[in-house]
């Protein structure tokens, strides 16, 4: 099994998947993601998936839980760089990653969580 | 056209390598970039089904062809427990692995054939085929 390495930028965790994730990675990554938030305090978590090829339900289901999870550690999550034909597959799937806030790459990632920030003051 | 090739399903890891080999042969066949993610996207969910419901089997890849249009077929099969009632199995949010429930009714819509063909204590057997457009 491979981890996915976290990176810490200022209060915001960036995670970027370069791996073909199996799932018993997907559930590190969760439980890894959660730990992390606490110990650093970030308020935000970017999940990168420009590299992501598919996203199966499994993988799916990961990235809500994540964003579900980590509202309730009072951070915000964004997933950026989803490819165009990762989208398309996933509505015909029938997932529609309802609760998972989206941005076409990690600048503009970056830049919805600080927006996020600024409007709570 | 080169006979089927034969994969075991048995571990997370195996559904890793079956994803890798239904790429690789899609884009080989021609599919396009979004055929190529729709199936393997079903081959990861089959896989999955595969192990989670079966405790494992194996899946059969092959090239087949209709005169000049080719497309990729897999045969996901298991001796698991089989399914009683395909028809709910088939149906969106219905799970008993504690999954989303899309496995099946997911893969379904992202492929252009599906044949399914279980019963209670005799596995299951599913076949599924993408035409190149």
């Amino acid at each position: 099994m491979e981890r996915v390495p976290i990176l810490k930028l200022g209060d915001i965790l960036i995670v970027s998947i370069q791996i073909d994730l199996d799932d018993q990675s997907v559930l590190t990554l969760q439980e890894d993601l959660a730990d992390t938030v606490v110990s650093r305090g970030a308020r935000g978590v970017i999940i990168d998936i420009t590299a992501v090829e598919i996203v199966d339900s499994f993988i799916g289901r990961m990235l809500s839980t994540i964003a579900a999870m980590t509202r309730m550690l009072d951070a915000e999550t964004v997933v950026v760089g989803m490819r165009p034909a990762v989208a398309i597959t996933l509505v015909e799937l029938g997932l529609s990653l309802g609760g998972v806030r989206t941005a076409l790459n990690l600048e503009k990632g970056v830049v919805m969580l600080e927006h996020a920030r600024s409007a709570e003051g | 056209m080169s006979g089927p090739q034969e994969m075991p399903i048995a571990t997370n890891g195996d559904v890793v390598l079956v994803r890798q080999k239904v790429r690789s042969v899609a884009a080989e066949i021609g599919l396009s970039l979004v055929d190529q993610t729709k199936i393997v996207t079903a081959a990861s969910e089959l896989a999955r089904n595969v192990l989670v419901h079966a405790g494992g089997g194996r899946v059969e890849v092959e090239k087949v062809s209709t005169g000049l249009r080719p497309g990729l077929r897999l045969v996901f099969s298991d001796e698991g427990p089989g399914i009683s009632d395909i028809a709910q199995a088939m149906t969106d949010g219905f799970t008993t692995g504690g999954g989303l429930g899309l496995g099946l009714s997911g893969s379904r819509r992202l492929v252009d054939e599906f044949d399914l063909v279980s019963a209670p204590g005799e596995g299951t057997r599913i076949t599924v085929t993408k035409w190149s457009r």
